[in-house]
Parts: C-alpha cells; sequence; structure tokens
C-alpha cells in the first residue's frame, strides 16, 4: 500500500525530499490509524490517535498550510486527546488490554470499509491522477502572507459562518453542561 | 496624573492575588485570607490617591463659557480630549471633523433630540414646558437663571485619561483594551475595592474553617479584578469580557457550596438566566461597532452617538438589546428570577456581588455608555421609555415580593432588585448623576444590611429564616442591631440619612412634581410607581427589624453578638451608610438653608462627565415639598408597620389572607414571586420539552403508526383478494411457497432492525458506498 | 508532489474511520473513529486548498473547532450513558429495535 504513494511524479526538481517526508509521515499515519481501529487497549488507541493526529498536522506543514498545522497541534494534540482520555477515566474503561473491544461484525466492518476504499480510490485515480500541487506565490519563503491571506479570508469572505461556528461552540459548551452535569 | 495613567495596576494586582491565593494560599498561616485583604487594601490606597488626583485634576480643568460662540465652545471641549491618545479613539482626535462628515451625510435624528450644543434654558423650557404647561415654563424660566447663577454661567469641563494598548490591529478595525479614567471610573475605583475590603475582613470570621476557605478567597480576588477591569474598560470589546467575567465569579461564588444541590442548582440559574441577557450584550455591541465605523472604542461610541453621528433608529436597537443585558444582569423584571436565588451563596458574596457591586454592571453599563440610551431612547424630553418603565415596574414588584419572604436575605434580594429598578429609572428619566449617586449610597446601606443579616445569621445557627428562628435579638446583638437600623433607615430615606438624598434626588429627576424644574422629560407615571416601591421598601424593611430583633427568641441555643472582625465592618459601613449623602448636597434646601459652595453638588462635578462624549443633561433642583411627601410616604410605611407589628393595631389585617379569599389570592401570586419561575421552568421549557416529545409521539402514533397500519390493512385487503382470486385457482404449493418467502423476508427483515446501532452505521456506510460507485460508474 | 497522494491517503483514513465506527463497542473508541473520519477530510480540504484558494483552509478550522465541539458534546452523552447504563457499551443501547 505505501509503495502506491510513495510513487514520486517522474518529475525530479526539489520535490523528492517532500516526497520522502509524505512517504514516512503517510506510512506511519496508516499503521497509527489501523491500530486505533484494532488495539486491544482503550488507552493506547488514544495514544495512536494522537499520532495520526500530529502526522495530520505535518501533513498540513507540508501542504503550506501553516496556520492550520499549529491549531491542528493546539487544538487536536493539546486539547482533544487530553478530552479523550477524561473520558476514558471518567467512564472508568478498562485501562488495561480487554478483549471484547470489538463486537462480532468485524467481517462486516472490513468489507463495509473496503467498498467505500475501492469506490472512492477508483473516482480519486479516475480524476485527480495527472493534477500536481501547485503552491504559487506562497514559495515565497520568510513571509507570513499564507497567514494573512487566512485570517483575510477568515474576517472577510467567511464571517458569517465565522459567527455561526462561534455560537455552535457556545450552544455545545451550554449542551455538553446540561448533559454532563450531576443532579 | 501618573495614577491615572497607571491605573492599569489595580486590576492586575487584584488578578496577581487570585494567582498567588491559588497556587500559595494553602500553605500561607491565614490560608489565603491575607494575600487577599493586603491586595484589596493596596488598591483601595491606590484608588484613594486616584480620587484625590482626580479632585486636583478637574479643578485646574478648562470651563466652557456660556454664552462663547460654538466654535470657541467646540475647540475648548475638543482640547478637554486632549488626554484620548488617536489610537485609542480616532473619533476623539478629530471629532469635529469626523462629527460634522457624518452629520453632512446623514442628516440623521441625532440632532433634534440632542440638543447637545443647544442653548441649555430652551432645552429646558421644551422639556417642562411640553408637559405642565405654563406653570412649569413660568418655573423653568426663572429656575434657569438660577441655574445659571448656580454653574457660575459656565461649566467645568471634564478630561478624561485614556490609556490603551492595541491588542489587533487590522485596517478594517483594531481592536484595543486599556483604561478609561473619568468620574464614573474613579466612583467605581473607590466603591468596588472599599467594600470588597470589608467583606474580605468580614468573610475571615464568617467563613472560619469552611470546606474551601483559600478557594472562597481566591475568588473573592478574581471577582474584585474583573469588576475594576469591567469599570476601567476602554472598548465594549473589554466591558464583554469583564461582563462575562463577573458572571463567572458569580456563578462560583453562588455555588460555593455546591455539594447541596439547591446551591448548585441557583449558581446555574443565575449563569443560564445570565446567558439570554447576553445575547442581548453582544448584539447590541456588534451594532455599536459597526454604527461607530468599525470601532470598539467607548470614547469613540459616545462621541458619534451624542453629536449625532449615528442613526437614531441605530441607537434605538441597540439600547434596546443591551436593556435586555441590564435586565439579566441587574436583575430587572422579568429576568430578574435569578438574583433572589442567588443568595444560596455565602452571605458576604451576597453583600459584594449581589447588592454593592457586581448587579450595578448593568447600571454601570448604561451610564457608561450614556449617549447611546439618551439619544437612542428620546429621554430628553419624553414622558415615558423603556428604560424608565422597566425599572419602574421592577423597583415596585420587586418591593411587593419582599413582603411575604420569609428569609432575611431574600427580603434583602428582592430589595436589591427594587433599588437597580430606581437606578434603572433614573437613568431612564435622564437623571444620570441621581443613578450614580444611588449606586454609591446604595452600596454602602445595602452591604451594610447583608453583613448585618449574615451577622445574624452567625449568631442563630446559620439560619436566615427571620419568622422562625430569630427575634428579641436586639439587646444581644447590640452592634448588629444599630448598624442595621442605620441602614434600615437609610435605604427607607429617612433625613438626613444617605438614602434620603440620593432617592430624593431620583424622584425629583422624573421631573413629574409640580413646580420641579430643570429635569430632562417629565415622567409622572414613574414618579407614582416610585412612591408607591418607597412606601414598601420602608415598610418591607420594619418588618425585618420586627422579625429579627423584637418579640422572643424564637431560635434554639444561645445567640450571641459576633465578634469585631464582623461588627467593625458593619459600623464603617453603618457610618459611610449614614453621611455618605453628605456627598450630594443640593445647593439650597428651600432657601432656608444655604448651603455653602464648597460642598453643595460635590459628586455631581466629580462624577458627571461634561464635555463632547456626554449628553448635555440638566439637573432637577431639590424640592422641599417633594422631600417632605417622600419622607412621609417612607415614614407613613414605617409606622403602620410599627402599629400592626409592635402595637398590633389592624387586627382585621391578621391572618387575612387565611379568611379572605381575594387576599389569598393576591398572597399567593406574591409568594409564587409572580409565577415566573413556574412560567420559566413549567410552561416555556416544559412546553419545549414535553411539546417536543409529546409532537414527535404524536407523529410517531398517527402518521407512522397509520401509515403501517394501512400498509398493513392493505396488504390484509390484498391478501383478500388475492385469496378470493387467485387462490382459487392458484396451486396452494404456490401459496406456501410465497408464504414461507415472505416470513423468511421478514425474518431476516428482522435482523436488520436489531436496535445495534452501529449495524445501522454499517448498512448506511455499505448503502453510501454502493450508491456512489453507482453514481462513479454510471456517470464516469 | 501529486494530489492524489494526500487523496488517497486520506481516504485510507477515511476508511479505516469507519471501520472502527462499525466495529468498536466502546463509545469513546467511537468518537475517536470519528475523529480519523473528519482528519480525513481536512486533508482533503488542506490539499485542494493549494488549488483553489484559501477557502479550504479556512473550512479545515472550522472542521477543528465542530469537531472540538462534537467530541464535547459527544463525550458528555458517553458520560451520560455510564452514569444510566453503567457501561458505555454500544451494544447495549438497542432501545430503537423494533
Amino acid at each position: 500500500m505505501t509503495g502506491l504513494f510513495a510513487a514520486a511524479p517522474s518529475a525530479v526538481s526539489f520535490d523528492t525530499p517532500a516526497n520522502i517526508a509524505f512517504a514516512v509521515i503517510a506510512v506511519v499515519m496508516v499503521i497509527a490509524a489501523v491500530r486505533v481501529v484494532t488495539t486491544r487497549n482503550v488507552v493506547h488507541a488514544a495514544l495512536w490517535l494522537m499520532i495520526v493526529l500530529g502526522g495530520n498536522g505535518l501533513l498540513y506543514l507540508l501542504l503550506q498550510a501553516e496556520f492550520v498545522a499549529m491549531t491542528q497541534f493546539l487544538v487536536y494534540l493539546g486539547a482533544i486527546v487530553v478530552l479523550f482520555l477524561f473520558g476514558i477515566m471518567l467512564t472508568r474503561a478498562p485501562l488495561g488490554r480487554s478483549d471484547d473491544l470489538d463486537n462480532d461484525q468485524r467481517w462486516m466492518g472490513v468489507a463495509v470499509s473496503l467498498i467505500l476504499l475501492v469506490v472512492i480510490g477508483y473516482s480519486l485515480i479516475k480524476t485527480y491522477s495527472d493534477d500536481k500541487l501547485t503552491f504559487g506565490a506562497v514559495r515565497n519563503a520568510g513571509t507570513n502572507a499564507q497567514t494573512q491571506d487566512l485570517a483575510t479570508s477568515i474576517f472577510v469572505d467567511y464571517l458569517v459562518p465565522f459567527e455561526v461556528v462561534s455560537v455552535l461552540l457556545l450552544a455545545a459548551l451550554i449542551g455538553a453542561i446540561v448533559l454532563a452535569r450531576r443532579d | 496624573m501618573w495614577f491615572f495613567t497607571h491605573v492599569w495596576i489595580v486590576p492586575a494586582m487584584m488578578a496577581l492575588s487570585f494567582l498567588l491565593i491559588l497556587f500559595f494560599g494553602k500553605k500561607m498561616p491565614k490560608k489565603g485570607a491575607e494575600i487577599g485583604i493586603f491586595f484589596v487594601a493596596l488598591c483601595l490606597i491606590y484608588s484613594l490617591f486616584t480620587l484625590g488626583n482626580w479632585i486636583t485634576w478637574s479643578h485646574d480643568s478648562p470651563t466652557l463659557a456660556e454664552g462663547a460662540p460654538e466654535a470657541q465652545q467646540l475647540a475648548a471641549e475638543k482640547g478637554a480630549l486632549a488626554n484620548v491618545p488617536a489610537e485609542c479613539s480616532k473619533v476623539a482626535a478629530h471629532p469635529v471633523a469626523s462629527v460634522a462628515s457624518e452629520k453632512a451625510e446623514g442628516g440623521s435624528g441625532g440632532s433634534d433630540t440632542s440638543g447637545g450644543h443647544g442653548d441649555e434654558g430652551a432645552t429646558a423650557a421644551n422639556s417642562t414646558g411640553t408637559g405642565t404647561g405654563e406653570v412649569a415654563s413660568g418655573a423653568a424660566a426663572t429656575s434657569g437663571s438660577a441655574k445659571a447663577a448656580e454653574a457660575g454661567a459656565e461649566e467645568t469641563l471634564t478630561r478624561p485619561v485614556v490609556r490603551c494598548a492595541t491588542w489587533i490591529d487590522s485596517p478594517e478595525a483594531s481592536i484595543t483594551w486599556g483604561t478609561q479614567i473619568d468620574g464614573l471610573s474613579i466612583m467605581m475605583l473607590l466603591v468596588v475595592p472599599l467594600i470588597s475590603l470589608l467583606v474580605h475582613i468580614f468573610s475571615t470570621d464568617y467563613v472560619h474553617g469552611d470546606r474551601r476557605y483559600t478557594h472562597y478567597f481566591a475568588f473573592l480576588s478574581l471577582f474584585t479584578a474583573s469588576m475594576l477591569f469591567f469599570v476601567l474598560s476602554q472598548s465594549t470589546l473589554q466591558m464583554i469580557v469583564g461582563w462575562e467575567l463577573v458572571g463567572v465569579c458569580s456563578f462560583a461564588l453562588i455555588g460555593h457550596w455546591w455539594e447541596e444541590k439547591p446551591n448548585s442548582d441557583a449558581a446555574l440559574k443565575a449563569f443560564l438566566t445570565n446567558r439570554v441577557g447576553d445575547m442581548g450584550l453582544l448584539i447590541g455591541m456588534i451594532i455599536l461597532f459597526f454604527a461607530a465605523g468599525n470601532s470598539f472604542s467607548i470614547m469613540d461610541i459616545t462621541i458619534l452617538a451624542n453629536e449625532g453621528g449615528i442613526r437614531h433608529t441605530v441607537l434605538m436597537a441597540a439600547s434596546i438589546c443591551l436593556i435586555a443585558a441590564v435586565m439579566s444582569k441587574s436583575g430587572q423584571f422579568i429576568l430578574h428570577t435569578w438574583l433572589p436565588d442567588a443568595m444560596a451563596g455565602p452571605t458576604p458574596v451576597s453583600a459584594l456581588i449581589h447588592a454593592a457591586t457586581m448587579v450595578v454592571a448593568g447600571i454601570f453599563m448604561v451610564a457608561r455608555l450614556y449617549p447611546v440610551f439618551f439619544h437612542g431612547l428620546s429621554i430628553s424630553g419624553s414622558s415615558i421609555n423603556l428604560l424608565a418603565v422597566v425599572g419602574a415596574v421592577t423597583a415596585l414588584f420587586g418591593a411587593l415580593l419582599a413582603f411575604v419572604q420569609k428569609d432575611i436575605k431574600k427580603v434583602l434580594a428582592y430589595s436589591t432588585v427594587s433599588q437597580l429598578g430606581f437606578m434603572v429609572t433614573s437613568l431612564g428619566v435622564g437623571a444620570w448623576t441621581a443613578a450614580m449617586f444611588h449606586l454609591f449610597t446604595h452600596a454602602f446601606f445595602k452591604a451594610c444590611l447583608f453583613l448585618g443579616a449574615g451577622s445574624l445569621s452567625h449568631a442563630c445557627h446559620h439560619s436566615f429564616n427571620m419568622v422562625d428562628d430569630m427575634g428579641g435579638l436586639r439587646k444581644i446583638m447590640p452592634k448588629t442591631f444599630w448598624t442595621y437600623l442605620i441602614a434600615t433607615g437609610a435605604l427607607a430615606g429617612i433625613f438626613p440619612l444617605s438614602g434620603f438624598w440620593s432617592k430624593d434626588e431620583i424622584l425629583a429627576g422624573t421631573g413629574s412634581f409640580p413646580g420641579s424644574s430643570h429635569a430632562n422629560g417629565t415622567y409622572h407615571l414613574m414618579l407614582i410607581m416610585l412612591l408607591i416601591a418607597a412606601f414598601c421598601t420602608a415598610a418591607y424593611m420594619t418588618r425585618t427589624i420586627w422579625y429579627a430583633f423584637y418579640g422572643e427568641y424564637r431560635g434554639h441555643g444561645h445567640p450571641h453578638e459576633s465578634g469585631p472582625r464582623i461588627t467593625v465592618p458593619l459600623i464603617i459601613l453603618a457610618t459611610l451608610g449614614a453621611i455618605a449623602g453628605l456627598a450630594n448636597l443640593p445647593a439650597q434646601l428651600s432657601g432656608w438653608l444655604d448651603v455653602p459652595d464648597s460642598v453643595q453638588t460635590r459628586f455631581e462635578h466629580l462624577v458627571e462627565p461634561v464635555g463632547l462624549y456626554f449628553p448635555q443633561l440638566t439637573h432637577a433642583e431639590f424640592n422641599p415639598a417633594l422631600a417632605i411627601l417622600s419622607v412621609a410616604v417612607g415614614g407613613a410605611g414605617i409606622v403602620l408597620v410599627y402599629l400592626y407589628y409592635w402595637k398590633g393595631a389592624f387586627a382585621g389585617l391578621h391572618g387575612l389572607a387565611g379568611r379572605n379569599r381575594t387576599a389569598a389570592f393576591f398572597k399567593n401570586i406574591l409568594v409564587n414571586k409572580y409565577y415566573f419561575d413556574w412560567l420559566y421552568t413549567d410552561v416555556i421549557t416544559g412546553w419545549v420539552k414535553g411539546g417536543l416529545a409529546r409532537g414527535s409521539n404524536w407523529v410517531n402514533k398517527n402518521v407512522i403508526d397509520g401509515v403501517v397500519n394501512g400498509v398493513g390493512r392493505g396488504a390484509a385487503a390484498g391478501g383478500r383478494w388475492v385469496y378470493d382470486n387467485v387462490d382459487q385457482t392458484v396451486v396452494d404449493g404456490a401459496v406456501n411457497g410465497a408464504g414461507s418467502v415472505s416470513s423468511a423476508t421478514g425474518g431476516g427483515l428482522r435482523r436488520i432492525t436489531s436496535g445495534h446501532i452501529q449495524q445501522y452505521a454499517a448498512l448506511f456506510f455499505a448503502a453510501a458506498a454502493v450508491l456512489a460507485g453507482m453514481f462513479v460508474v454510471l456517470i464516469g | 508532489m501529486l494530489l492524489n497522494q494526500f487523496l488517497l491517503l486520506a481516504a485510507v483514513l477515511f476508511s479505516v474511520g469507519v471501520y472502527g465506527v462499525i466495529v468498536r463497542r466502546n463509545g469513546v473508541l467511537v468518537l475517536m473513529s470519528i475523529e480519523l473520519i473528519l482528519n480525513a477530510v481536512n486533508i482533503n480540504l488542506i490539499a485542494f486548498s493549494t488549488f483553489w484558494g484559501m477557502g479550504g483552509q479556512v473550512f479545515a478550522l472550522f472542521v477543528i473547532a465542530v469537531a472540538a465541539a462534537e467530541v464535547g458534546v459527544g463525550l458528555a452523552i458517553v458520560l451520560l450513558i455510564y452514569r444510566n447504563k453503567r457501561s458505555i457499551d454500544i451494544d447495549a443501547l438497542d432501545e430503537l429495535k423494533g
């Protein structure tokens, strides 16, 4: 499976180091993701998830989306994983190995996800197989033009969705309090 | 000047105190209390210095000659804003240009309502003349000259000092935060640390040995820090942050003893009720942000609102939204329900948060953004507006509710609601100074009353039930009794205690009493409601004195006078509550007693801003007839209750509710707090929750079941038809085969609807994948 | 680099996440699998944003925010289930059965 990703485009150029980095990250991520859904230890699953999320952040860096990468590290690695660990502790999940973490539809799961993968993969390969990533002017190192553009984009083009998301977060906050409080 | 520009130290010190208590409090010999007391005392010293500097500062301020040409006036007003840097307020840097351009483009409604630069006498004549006809206009004419004489034909301009740091700087909008010092913030800067210090000292005894003693003091510090942060705000964004911070501290302190469910419920109720108003706050602030040309600066907003730079309808929309915020934070009708419940917190907290400081955040916000309300609601020259109605209704209905409470703290809580109503009314009728003055005096005597109630319960085994567990404490707790009595007198408005002066200014400010002059409007309805509320105030407070201090002791154990750490703050507060009224003596008491120039209306001169960023208000004059009436009304309340309880008069009224259906009906309404809690929890929430559930159940029952039944019936009918027509002619074996097939399908389908969510998820994903696959194959 | 590298990696992560959602019995683990799915989507968004401009990144940020909200509420629900049933076994939640 890794060969598929590591297959660098025939063009030489400076993409090679980036491709190597991508290959490494991709392999690690896929292994970690598979471990998340197969490990028999709940805490280990959270730790494997951390690796996947961190790899995700590295991919964003590779794609020159620095701000999103930082957000990914802060929010996901910093906050969400901790939240998961709290969830694990609060629900007294078995901290060691346990054999009953999966239900009896393992083959169904494999089948469904394989069908999905085939469908998605087929259409992707069919549609985008010769699109190369272009980074445009952002290649000019040393500027923060990317983040500046992002800020303008959020607060000018997408201001209303931004506000809606903040209201959603507020609603989630209240909802979580109401649901989780003891009474 | 140094004290003005570095005032950020004050909230910073309290925040530091919070952190220190949090991290090191448990290890300190006094468990962190000493850190809090030390820092609050420092803050108080700082604010005393600031006050001193402010007095000399405003003494040196330039004056504005009455008859000077407009250009000269404007130049002087602009000069007064010299201490507002351009990065803190774009408008203040070039007020004339920006206002002129806005005016030219808008031609807005601001100019006809403001009268900002018009001749003051004409405005006054206008406003009173509309209401009371020729008597009033005659009075206005004479008192116009009196006013001119009083002010020496010139007004001292306020020179606010603003400092800010830029947080986010972008071409569209720059977000700043900092401090704005003028009379209003100086007053709050004095009140908050003062009350906080006394509450800290009181608490060292009152919550002694509590399970979360250190935590308690940490949150007192945080609360003081956030309130100071709020009152010093330079931008509306900062105000919102401070506003929410005091809300959070209030949540934490109400729920201080969260192990008992009513306490944590009360904390949640306070928090959630406040969220309702906070929506209004956010929307209002956003409206103002855009209206002021993408600026959060309070200075920008107030100058533009005041000088007609913002359209009248916009101001009205913003002020209505902000009134919702005031209603929740300052416990105004109909969002007041959280405030009495918030008495679940420790008593010193009630004194600090729910009497003296936090609940006045709403009042402060209105006062700070006053031009928005003044012009948005057309307060000047009017006779009714939303702010005044909300306030007057609250003042009256809150006072009525206080009658049926058994819990002494609840009485005080409703009394707070009612007094906040007085302040809001006062702001609503244009008597800005009166409102601030009442806030100032009320902070002292209400804190004294709450702490007194705390002292009582400290003696009576932590019960607040004055009807069943108190009584006869006058002899046992003389210090508590006398301080409580003085504070009650002040609250009831007895001459010459502080409450008399401030309440009288509010009543005069309605401009409705015959012969009153220089008010900003004529609010007859408000005057009547406030007078009734004042009567009730005196009456219910006398009732608490009867229950707590007279008669026989009804509790158990042996009560005793509290220690010095409790009584000394009480004595200080009672003294302040008695004499604070002298801070704003009217110019003359009916001519028979002239007040020396040096002590008259000091408060007004120091606190009320004059300049471009504040509407030019007129000040109702002291009216001896009204003063006598208000004292008489209060006195009548006291005397009637005295006769009722002490002398047993009106025997027919005793136990009336038990005999008379009408009386019982009204009492029931009061006991159930006008059924507001019932309305919120049972009707609204219940309707939404139960209604949705019932609605979906109905759909389930009638629509879905109907479809299923219909399908079933159709199938049955089809079956009969088949039986009649086909079965007779087709071989039995085929029928049996069909039967077993359908049975098998049914069985298979039954297995699918197992209720296992993940099975559903698997089917869902599989179906989606198959559909997507078909899509890809067919399209591609 | 090819666009498809990223898209295919995202597809793999997505499928793995779906597998987890279907197979895991522990509620917290199901939420983790949902995180995998959301992250796969984010990779797509960011990869496409190099083509189409900033919108992709903006929405990736939105997805992160929404994911935070989702985890918050989701864990609250899981906690509530735990409190009511003393277990967070999803298989035990079969009240929907007909």
